[in-house]
């Protein structure tokens, strides 16, 4: 594209922001005067430049708009909103036309004759009707008197050519006025001289300008040109600051800002190293020039970072615009009031917030705010509110929305998510209202009953929520009925530096962004925290509250929860609205890191956000907050729902238990011990199934035996039945009961033992003797003979390679038991040849000799090996996923399901 | 294939084969230091590492040939090469000379080659003892992640 044709098109977008913005503000108040001129300047220049460059269209339209715009300038006409949709609407051609200019380099083909015979009918002072609004009465002060239409405006046009000379002149002139200033008296008086030189200049050519006009309007040239002196001088002040403005501002090309930035981090990694190598030498020569390096680093890398910095109203520029378009389809009054639009944030960022944020205004504009007759009648003005705010918080940014409408209705949220399914009555009955609330963010969720062509595509708030923490940010959500809703948005700085929190697992290092780290506790021996296991779902307790907790070392070795004692730190974590605890063994450092993105392949490793290299020059990963919360949002949630359950009161004393009192089978309350339950669950009657004399129920794609604790299997026909769910050995089964009463802390005394079968004995709880369940026998019960296993929906291939016919006959059926397709291979040979005829298996289970020579004859090298053998421990495992002792069932099933997982993963 | 008449690569050994690299695709010849392993990544790759202050992906040629994995004491080299903005090193076991071939000596790889390997390799030339196979390296740093991850 022609260059010049690239400089016009940048700098003419930018205009076109500015009238967009200056029109509305306008036309709330048509007799501020700056504010016309302004517009009329900004529509002038782009006239005269596409007089220039012979882009007919565009200069055919602004010549239009900007005639209209005299008009109002000179007072003969006043502006209304059906003018002003008018000139908004030639401004949105003129932009279409200009995208096709950027795209081709030419004006595309196209026809505005309406849309100029509207502008010039307007000119003209005919009222018109635009998109079926109704026509206000036009106040028409004075019929224009003899208007000159076309043939004097091409005039007009033509002298402009000349007049465009001038037009580029005064920057030139006034930076020559400004260099020959500071040449001869430097000094502060000059400057302003200087100044005032650059607005005079200005102020000429408006004046000029002015005259111009009024040539070309000769019958108003009389009143006209005893005003343009007055307007030359009006013009003085905002003439003075623009020509200051576009004496200290430049352009610079982003990719250069880029490439700096790259540059001066290479440069503060660098410092780092050196601080590393210093640290270490005591005395050294090199420390005084280092802190010298260190200081002006810093201050370059805090001059780098501001050129990227933008003001926030950048990105709002759109807004005040895309209101009022929305208060006029609506038939609504909206007052858009900004805050903080100066406040400054890393470009990159700026760019990707611009569409959440114009989304969700238009969510105000559209769902927020009401009708003028529902707002009154609700006892509120007939001016709804959006409040747009911004302002900086510990390295954040905080850009709040709020409009003073009719808030979120709990009731329709609660319809739709039964109605998407995206959770079960009883779940949202447990929630809190926040909770419910921030659904509106999930995936496919939208409450607008009606789809409009503004918002409520149902693609709403889920993508703003991905776009705002896709840059590491947080949306969050408050909102009171008929008072209002308020999205709080918190997003970094900036994206290329952050501030990092060094953790070490195991030998390991890893970086968590400190924006999402919330606290840090310490846990284990020697603090008072530990970290408590659920069923394999571990949790602390902090502050009266149970928060989920997952080992670091566990994630990313995708390894199972066990139930060792853990110690070391968890770092209280935010992310996608949920907190979560991360168990590291050790807190290092917090260090300012230059986030590096992931190469292709490793960018759907969903943990890591990038890699970093230290000040030591070693590469460590970043952690992603989001991925690891979704990554453990079901455990999150799950230990949530059961925690909630068990610990009503936290207040766990040594010597008292936590009993759970309920009621199975007779009136008087029968107790069991919390710590044994690993589950509350609660099924709906209509599951439970009748299996071979059993009674089972489908549970996490498995088959969950049940007994009832009344003795006899009595269970509900109809409605929910409360289930205790227990586990012992790998095993699960449920003990169902009539109702769950209470939790209560009580020293489990028992004072009578029994003889009946599935009661333990007595003991006083509450001061009521209460019978204390049997839950070993229970289990027993619902176990005999109930299926342990569910039928897998796709069987693995095992080959079992084992020379010892013992063993062979007992781990095959083993294995099939556990739901595994078994080859069995009694030799070596028989494993070749099953090799070579091009079978294919998920995991090879055997004696780990055999399989090392499968290996080193090049067999079976991509597939999972598990060793079984008769002293586990006296094998490497190397090469092998694990390698198990023959006698642990338990364990060598979990290492076969492990083996299979990673090898269905992989 | 193109009417060029010789062909220049750069000789390395993965897992006891001879293969060639065409010189122009490589930007480097490196030692690898300091491998970072990630965790959950895809078996193929080795880790990151700092060259002069950028990231480096390291894939590991012998896994992607499936080749039996590196023991710790093996030497080890790396090819280092660009794609886009990204830099990946490939780990191989030796890296030898720099040999010009002629074109007429390169043949397509044989038909009953495992189908993984012809996917990797644009041929194989005859030389006078043994075969030398040319490595397509930036499929080698490429593959479908879908199956890989």
């Amino acid at each position: 594209m022609d260059e010049l044709i690239g400089e016009f098109l940048a700098e003419t977008f930018e205009s076109l922001d500015v009238i967009d913005v200056e029109l509305v503000k306008f036309e709330s108040d048509p007799t501020n005067r700056a504010t016309l001129d302004n517009i009329f300047r900004l529509l002038h220049t782009i006239k005269g430049t596409c007089g220039f460059l012979e882009l007919t269209r565009l200069e055919a339209i602004a010549h239009a708009g900007e005639t209209l715009l005299g008009k109002f300038r000179d007072g003969d006409l006043v502006a209304d909103s059906n003018a002003v949709t008018v000139v908004l609407k030639s401004l949105d051609q003129i932009k279409a036309i200009l995208e096709g200019l950027e795209q081709t380099g030419s004006e595309p083909q196209g026809d505005d004759t309406a849309l100029i015979a509207e502008l010039e009918a307007l000119a003209e002072g005919k009222a018109v009707e635009v998109e079926a609004a109704a026509p206000a009465p036009e106040p028409e002060p004075e019929p224009e008197p003899e208007h000159e239409p076309a043939p004097t405006a091409e005039a007009g046009d033509s002298a402009f050519d000349a007049d465009l000379g001038r037009e580029l002149r005064p920057g030139e002139v006034s930076l020559a006025d400004l260099e020959a200033a500071f040449m001869n008296t430097p000094g502060p008086e000059d400057e302003a001289e200087a100044d005032v030189d650059t607005a005079e200049a200005d102020a000429d050519v408006e004046a000029e300008d002015d005259a111009e006009e009024i040539a070309a309007e000769a019958p108003a040239a009389a009143p006209a040109a005893a005003e343009a002196p007055a307007a030359a001088a009006n013009a003085d002040a905002p003439a003075a600051t623009g020509g200051a403005r576009t004496q200290s501002t430049i352009r610079v090309n982003v990719d250069v800002l880029e490439n700096l930035m790259t540059t001066v981090s290479e440069l503060v990694l660098a410092r780092n190293q050196m601080h590393q190598i210093v640290r270490g030498a005591e005395d050294s020569a090199l420390k005084t020039p280092l802190q010298r390096l260190s200081s002006v680093t810093a201050e370059l890398q805090d001059g780098v970072m501001k050129t990227r910095m933008q003001p926030v109203g950048d990105a709002w520029k759109k807004l005040p615009r895309i209101v009022r378009d929305a208060s006029q389809d609506l038939g609504k009054k909206i007052n858009l009031i900004q805050e903080g639009e100066d406040t400054e944030l890393d470009r990159q960022v700026l760019e990707l917030i611009k569409d959440p944020l114009t989304h969700m205004i238009r969510n105000s504009c559209d769902h927020g705010l009401e009708t003028p007759d529902v707002r009154v009648a609700n006892g509120k003005p007939e001016l709804g509110t959006i409040r747009l705010s911004a302002y900086h918080e510990g390295g954040a940014i905080i850009i709040k929305i709020a409009d003073d409408g009719r808030g979120l209705d709990p009731e329709k949220i609660r319809a739709k998510i039964l109605e998407k399914g995206l959770a079960t009555p009883d779940e949202l009955a447990g929630m809190s209202e926040q909770q419910i609330q921030r659904f509106v963010f999930a995936a496919g969720f939208s409450t607008a009953a009606q789809v409009t062509n503004l918002s409520g595509r149902g693609v709403g708030m889920d993508v703003v929520r991905t776009n705002i923490e896709q840059i590491g940010g947080q949306i969050d959500l408050h909102s009171e009925v008929n008072k209002g809703a308020t999205f709080t948005i918190k997003i970094p700085l900036t994206l290329a530096i952050v501030s990092a929190l060094i953790v070490k697992v195991g030998e390991e290092r890893f970086a968590a962004p400190q924006l999402s780290v919330r606290e840090l506790v310490r846990v284990g021996p020697g603090s008072s925290i530990e970290v408590e296991t659920l069923n394999g779902a571990r949790m602390i307790r902090l502050r009266d509250r149970l928060l989920p907790v997952i080992a670091l070392n566990e994630v990313l070795n995708q390894t199972l929860g066990g139930t060792e004692e853990m110690s070391g730190y968890v770092i209280v974590l935010e992310a996608a609205g949920r907190k979560v605890g991360l168990v590291v063994d050790d807190v290092l450092d917090t260090e300012e890191i230059v986030v590096k993105p992931l190469s292709g392949p490793l960018r759907n490793v969903s943990v890591f956000s990038g890699a970093t290299i230290l000040g030591d020059g070693s590469v460590i990963m970043i952690l992603d907050p989001n991925g690891l919360a979704s990554e453990t949002a079901m455990e999150a949630e799950e230990v949530k729902e059961s925690a909630a359950a068990a610990a009503e009161s936290d207040e766990a004393l040594s010597a008292r238990q936590r009993l759970l009192l309920v009621r199975a089978g007779g009136e008087e309350p029968k107790a069991v011990p919390v710590s044994l339950i690993t589950r509350l669950e609660d099924f709906d009657a209509k599951t439970i199934e009748k299996v071979d004399e059993r009674y089972v129920v489908q549970y996490r794609g498995r088959l969950l035996p049940l007994a009832h604790a009344g003795g006899y299997d009595t269970f509900q026909d109809s409605g929910r039945q409360p289930v205790l769910v227990f586990a012992e050995d790998g095993r699960s089964a449920g003990v169902a009961v009539d109702e769950i009463l209470d939790v209560v802390e009580e020293t489990l005394d028992l004072e009578m033992g029994s003889e009946r079968p599935g009661v333990i004995g007595s003991a006083v709880i509450k001061g009521k003797a209460t019978e204390v369940l049997d839950i070993a026998w229970h289990m027993e019960r619902a176990w005999s003979g109930a299926p342990q296993r569910a039928e897998k929906s796709e069987r693995n291939a095992v080959l079992l390679v084992e020379a010892d016919a013992f063993s062979r006959r007992m781990l095959a059926p083993l294995l099939a038991a556990a739901g595994y397709d078994v080859t069995v291979a009694g030799g070596l040979h028989e494993a070749r040849d099953a090799a070579q005829m091009g079978a294919e298996y998920d995991v090879v289970v055997g004696d780990p000799g055999a399989l090392n020579r499968l290996g080193e004859e090049g067999f079976f090298l991509n597939i999972p090996r598990l060793g079984v053998g008769e002293n586990a421990y006296s094998h490497s495992s190397e090469g092998f996923v694990a390698v198990m002792d023959r006698a642990d069932r338990g364990g060598l099933i979990a290492a076969l399901d492990k083996a299979a997982r990673t090898r269905a993963a992989a | 294939m193109s009417v060029q008449s010789s062909f220049e690569y750069v000789t390395v050994h993965i897992g006891g084969q001879l293969f060639g690299v065409e010189v122009d695709e490589i930007r480097e010849v490196f030692s690898p230091q300091d491998i970072t392993k990630v965790p959950r990544a895809p078996g193929e790759i080795a880790g990151l590492l700092n060259l002069r202050g950028r990231i480096v992906t390291a894939v590991d040629a012998r896994s992607r040939l499936n080749l039996p994995a590196r023991g710790a004491d093996e030497p080890v080299m790396a090819l280092g090469l660009e794609q886009g903005s990204e830099l990946f090193g490939v780990l191989v076991d030796e890296v030898g000379e720099v040999m010009r071939l002629k074109a007429d000596t390169l043949e397509a790889s044989p038909a009953h080659l495992d189908p993984h390997w012809r996917a990797l390799l644009k041929g194989v030339h005859r030389l006078e003892k043994n075969l030398l196979a040319v490595l397509d390296i930036r499929a080698l740093i490429n593959w479908d992640n879908k199956l890989a991850a």
